[in-house]
């Protein structure tokens, strides 16, 4: 696994004189797994590395990102409001109460996957790719219609996976269909909520292990962190005590930095080291 | 077609009914000037031939096999009531029932993988230029039918054939293949495999580590015993032996 190369495509070199953002998904196939953390906390790590940045909830009918954003009573109109025509876009769009280049794109409520089809999402990321340096989707539970709906728009993908069994054999399931639609969307790892104590015990699955079955490059690990959810609940992203450094690192891996990652693994004595070294040359 | 030739597409593949008012040879070149001329059309067929009364002995099928494998067209089938046509057929490992024809076996297609050909290779590598050169030892020096996948299989990616199957990359957990022939697997085997799916006990799975979740050869279940997730993998062949499956290591032989 190599954890030293920066993520590529940073906007410095993806963008030239057309200004336009990039539309990245965040998705993970199995639910409860972390994607609307993430991307509540991305848009404000985003924001503040003070770039222009919009979150889009595709979620429609289960709502949440601006619970977790913290924005639920600020919300006039939402996206399919947008989409059909009853409000501008930048009329649906809230600003972040702290951070000013932040605003939410929030899903509908009352309605369901089906009032969203897949082009109305390109049309929609073409107009915000104008305006917005990041455009991040946070995209439902499952492979179906809203899925499809979250990944149409997507210039780059963010699977989200724990270091379990069930989460690591979606997110594959989800590579693969990202795959077979398009070749050319690069899929970055996000692992979430690992316990480097568990893990030193080999009782977890270790970054190592899911990257050998998903076989895709990771651009974060993310210890578990109570205070996430006390964050989720307060609407307060950015403030967990040691998640948010490693979304903060998420952040500027996206924007381009080489953020070496911190070793969760067990630490194995100088020999295993030896041995692993030998092993592991491809 | 012609009133010597008459051909029908059935559920087993083509069926070309041959009159018996004709001498053999006359009527072969018919038929394959038949099948050139239709291009393509023929190009990976499973023909049944019908003679009825007509004796036809083994020289004179496995020409006529040739001259069709050199089309790319698979002799399967050969129906007669005539003894030395059977027992010819039967010498060549022909079926000579309709009835006795393994029928295709449908390859599974996602809505979303739609775009996408799950057939990479279709035995393009036949040689046309060596027809009637020496007669086949069997059908393998005509190349098998099979599929090549040259990338990993993840989890929901089932691949069926009615031939072998080749795949150069890894077979995640949730992935699956069922095939008539052996699975070759180059790279991890962890999902489900079938060999032999219409009961061709012969069937060999081998894999660079072989580990799935459940393989079956022809009729045959097995379940590989728990190992250790960190054990060093090394290539193995599983087949059936005495009644049951076995997996050993798999080397050159």
């Amino acid at each position: 696994m190599d954890k030293s190369k920066p993520y590529p495509g940073s906007p410095v070199e993806a963008r030239g004189q057309t200004a336009t953002g990039r539309v990245i998904t965040v998705t993970s196939g199995k639910g409860g797994v972390g994607k609307t953390t993430l991307t509540a906390n991305l848009g404000v790590a985003l924001a503040a590395l003070g770039k222009k940045v919009v979150t889009i909830d595709a979620d429609i009918g289960l709502r949440n990102l601006d619970i977790i954003m913290g924005l639920e009573n600020r919300i006039v109109y939402d996206l399919i409001d947008v989409i059909e025509g009853r409000c501008k876009l930048r009329q649906a769009m809230v600003k972040h109460k702290q951070y000013q280049s932040l605003y939410l794109l929030p899903a509908a409520q009352t309605r369901d996957k089906t009032a969203l089809k897949p082009v109305q999402m390109i049309r929609l990321a073409e107009a915000l790719k104008k305006e917005f340096d990041f455009i991040l989707i946070d995209s439902p539970a499952g492979i179906e219609r809203g899925f499809q709906n979250a990944i149409a728009a997507a210039d780059e993908v963010l699977i989200v996976t724990n270091p379990e069994i069930s989460s690591v054999r979606d997110a594959d399931r989800v590579i693969g269909i990202i795959e077979a639609k398009s070749k050319n969307i690069p899929a970055h790892l996000v692992l979430n909520r690992i316990k480097p104590e568990m893990i030193k015990r080999g009782e977890m699955l270790s970054a190592d292990d899911v990257m050998e079955i998903l076989a895709i490059k990771i651009i974060g690990i993310i210890p578990e962190d109570e205070t996430v959810l006390i964050a989720g609940n307060t609407g307060n992203p950015g403030t967990a005590a040691k998640a948010s450094i490693e979304f903060n690192n998420i952040a500027r891996r996206l924007n381009g930095e080489p953020i070496p990652f911190p070793s969760y693994d067990d630490h194995p004595g100088f020999f295993q080291r030896l041995i692993r070294m030998f092993n592991n040359n491809p | 077609m012609t009133d010597k030739i008459a051909i029908k597409g059935i559920r087993e593949g083509i069926l070309a009914t041959l009159t018996p008012h004709q001498a053999w040879l006359p009527l072969v070149d018919d038929l394959t000037q038949y099948i050139d001329q239709r291009g393509t059309f023929f190009r990976g067929a499973r023909l049944v031939v019908d003679v009825s009364e007509r004796a036809v002995d083994v020289e004179n099928l496995t020409a006529l096999k040739n001259a069709l494998a050199s089309r790319q067209v698979e002799l399967v089938a050969v129906l007669s009531q005539n003894e030395i046509t059977s027992s010819a057929a039967h010498e060549l490992q022909l079926f000579t029932r309709l009835s006795e024809i393994p029928l295709p076996v449908r390859e599974t297609r996602y809505p979303e993988h739609d775009d996408e050909m799950l057939v990479e290779d279709e035995d393009e590598d036949l040689e046309e230029d060596e027809e009637d050169v020496l007669p086949p030892m069997d059908s393998e020096e005509y190349g098998t039918v099979g599929v090549l996948v040259k990338r990993t299989l993840r989890s929901g990616r089932t691949i069926r054939s009615n031939g072998h199957v080749v795949v150069v990359g890894d077979v995640n957990n949730g992935a699956e293949i069922v095939a008539t022939g052996d699975i070759i697997v180059w790279g991890k085997l962890r999902g489900i495999v079938h060999a032999g799916a219409n009961g061709d006990e012969n069937a060999i799975v081998c894999a660079l580590d072989l580990a799935p979740t459940q393989l079956r050869i022809a009729s045959h279940i097995a379940v590989p015993p728990d190992e250790d997730r960190k054990r060093k993998p090394n290539p193995e062949m599983a087949q059936v032996k005495n009644g049951q499956i076995e997996a050993v290591p798999w080397l050159s032989s």
